[in-house]
């Protein structure tokens, strides 16, 4: 037999059925429910008068639409509390396990999955969200769906799935001092392209990768579809298995020791094929910015903004001038001469407990700079218990950030966390679209550090240099 | 999902390369819980420009979409699906497609046609030249055409047999129950559960 990928084994021992002419239908291990993309799909049951097949591996959970300032109802958005209830009604209805707003264990779908041991290596994990490749950092084969998928996987517990190709990223050498995985997946953005890894799995490799936490590797296959790639993963190591290693959901005693022989024997073989490899330099990675309207018109913060006209080809060129021009921005602006209004430390990509330590060591003596606001978002409420324990969420109420509850919020403005028009934003979320924080709003992703650094020096700032 | 077999219309050229679902359908939109009624709000940021391509009064009514490259990257919201539909459209032709939005598409029996950048080019500069033009999308002879002009595309068999026969995946699914129990009877006991 040839070599085969960690993402083509996976595949393979999920297959339900195969058959010439048809595409793959795959068995799917656990599906994550949130309120915005589930309710059509739930109708669609109740009007063809289907079941959930296995509500014991669905979980739900309310995230886009709560507000982060109280937990109180009924909302001041009439809408927003009507999906959260939908939400509610629907998996009482389906018998569908829901991590209720008051819960503790609330929090972003990509957040809890990963906490509560749930996301683990070798399984296939599917969630109406495109940032579903973020469980990919335990091993998982994650990938977000639409909502006709969702309803499919709630009625069958299976996805027909055409093949993937496989793409091998390597990050060589060492993370360099003062950069994070924020840094890492910007860095290969910046390389790969908004359309790098259409059609693709992407299994990330080498030692950066090797040498990165639990977390930081999440943070790197949660922007994995910024590069057009619905699923990205990691094999698993000991790193995987120590963060498991008696979470609620991982499995205890003589079903752990089977567990872990099983993770274990989960690598590519030697002889697999890819598709297509990406070789990056660990050298190549700095504090990355991003200036334009997708997640790959980046650069580092010591450089400066390009000319549209030095850029390769028409479409690129015609996308930057485009990018400039709603940022407000001008080719050749220092990077570190961008002046913020808000920062917002939080979402699936960054809102996990060692991004929370990160942006607050940056803060020594500092207060955040007059005239700036800046918003510390949890990604779950156990995130947020965690930082009050540590005495996180006082440093940073002390120097003048605003701490709140868990949720999506600024990530994607689908709670009252928003900007205004015109008003530009350090932000540690995965996406830069235009308006996507607010209408008129101006969006720079970058790593919890920077995020932290800008908010104290009102424009962006080396965190190399602090 | 109805049956799709051939769209012919006009078609509106947006030539944007990375549109991304955000602008198709913001996230305000996305607090509806129906299925319907996201037409109006289709690029919402963009038609509030009245020169945006979509509100020139040459191109109403047009049936298909042409964009750049990447078309519909970003989030997994089906609700751009819906929006587009929702504004007459039955086919979009772009040279790639985010991989989500195809496949939502692909449920829905909205047409994702992947061409070459030079065919989408001529295309393009067709629609702004001569905005009358209608372009037929034919699903069964799997080719688009133009006047004389014509090109062929590539679908999954599966896929086009459904879309062609308005065929529901999950009733599809579910003629395989036994094979559904049958892998779920081996599974190992540890893996995670819910519940």
């Amino acid at each position: 037999m040839a070599g085969r990928t960690v993402a083509q084994k996976i595949w393979d021992a999920h297959l339900v059925r195969q058959a010439e002419g048809e595409p793959d239908l795959l068995y799917i291990d656990l599906h994550l429910v949130h309120e915005v993309t589930s309710p059509q799909a739930f109708e669609g049951l109740r009007l063809s008068g289907r079941q959930v097949r296995r509500p014991d591996l669905t979980i739900a959970t309310q995230d886009h639409n709560v507000p982060t300032d109280t937990r109180l109802e009924p909302f001041a958005d009439p809408l927003s509390q009507q999906q959260v209830e939908a939400l509610r009604t629907n998996c009482a209805e389906f018998n569908v396990p829901l991590y209720d707003t008051l819960d503790p264990r609330q929090g972003i779908v990509h957040i809890i999955g990963p906490e509560q041991g749930l996301t683990q290596p070798g399984i296939t994990i599917v969630c109406g969200d495109s940032h579903t490749s973020t469980h990919g950092a335990l091993g998982a084969l994650a990938f977000g769906i639409g909502t006709s998928e969702v309803e499919h996987v709630l009625a069958t517990q299976t996805l027909p799935q055409a093949p993937l190709k496989q793409m091998s990223i390597e990050v060589t050498g060492e993370l360099p001092n003062g950069c994070s995985a924020k840094d890492v997946i910007l860095t290969i953005l910046n390389t790969i392209g908004t359309g790098g890894g259409v059609g693709h799995v992407i299994e990330y490799r080498g030692d950066v990768i090797r040498s990165l936490s639990m977390e930081g590797r999440m943070t790197v296959c949660n922007m994995t579809i910024e590069g057009g790639a619905r699923a990205g993963l990691v094999a698993p190591d000991e790193t995987t298995i120590e963060y498991l290693r008696g979470r609620p959901h991982a499995p205890a005693g003589a079903g752990w020791d089977a567990a872990v022989a099983r993770w274990s024997e989960l690598r590519s073989d030697d002889d697999a094929a890819f598709d297509r490899e990406v070789l990056i330099a660990g050298d190549q990675i700095a504090p990355f910015v991003t200036w334009g309207t997708n997640p790959a018109q980046s650069a580092p913060v010591t450089g400066a903004i390009p000319d549209p006209q030095s850029l390769e080809t028409a479409s690129a060129r015609e996308s930057a001038e485009r990018a400039l021009a709603y940022q407000g921005l001008e080719a050749g602006t220092s990077i570190a001469d961008i002046a913020i209004d808000r920062v917002f430390i939080g979402s699936c990509t960054n809102g996990r407990i060692e991004d929370l330590r990160a942006a607050a060591s940056i803060i020594g003596g500092g207060r955040v700079a007059d005239g700036v606001h800046a918003m510390v978002v949890p990604g779950s409420g156990l995130v947020k218990q965690q930082a009050e324990a540590e005495g996180l969420a006082d440093r940073f109420r002390d120097a003048g950030f605003d701490w709140r509850d868990a949720g999506c919020s600024m990530c994607l403005g689908m709670n009252p966390d928003i900007l205004s028009p015109g008003e530009r934003c350090a932000s540690t979320s995965n996406r830069n679209f235009e308006g996507r924080q607010g209408p008129g709003g101006r969006t720079h992703l970058v790593s919890p550090a920077m995020a932290a650094a800008a908010a104290i020096a009102g424009h962006f700032t080396d965190v190399r240099q602090l | 999902m109805d049956a799709v077999t051939t769209i012919r219309g006009t078609a509106i050229p947006l030539d944007r390369a990375d549109v991304d679902t955000d602008q198709i359908i913001p996230a305000k939109y996305l607090k509806r819980i129906e299925r319907t009624g996201y037409g109006p709000f289709c690029f919402e940021a963009w038609r509030k420009d009245p020169d945006f391509v979509v509100n020139q009064p040459q191109y109403q009514g047009a049936s298909v979409l042409l964009a750049g490259q990447n078309f519909g990257c970003g989030s997994s919201r089906e609700h751009a699906v819906w929006a587009i539909q929702q504004m007459g459209v039955g086919a979009v032709i772009a040279p790639s497609f985010g991989d989500i939005f195809r496949n939502n598409s692909a449920k829905m029996g909205l047409l994702t046609v992947a061409l070459a950048p030079e065919d989408v080019a001529h295309l393009m500069r067709l629609a702004e030249g001569e905005p009358s033009a209608a372009i037929t999308v034919d699903l069964e002879a799997q080719t688009v055409s133009a006047g004389g002009w014509s090109r062929s595309f590539e679908i999954a068999p599966f896929v086009k047999q459904r879309l062609l026969n308005g065929l529901d995946d999950i009733s599809m699914t579910l003629t395989h129950a036994d094979e559904i129990a049958a892998f779920e009877s081996e599974r190992p006991p540890e893996l995670p559960a819910t519940a």
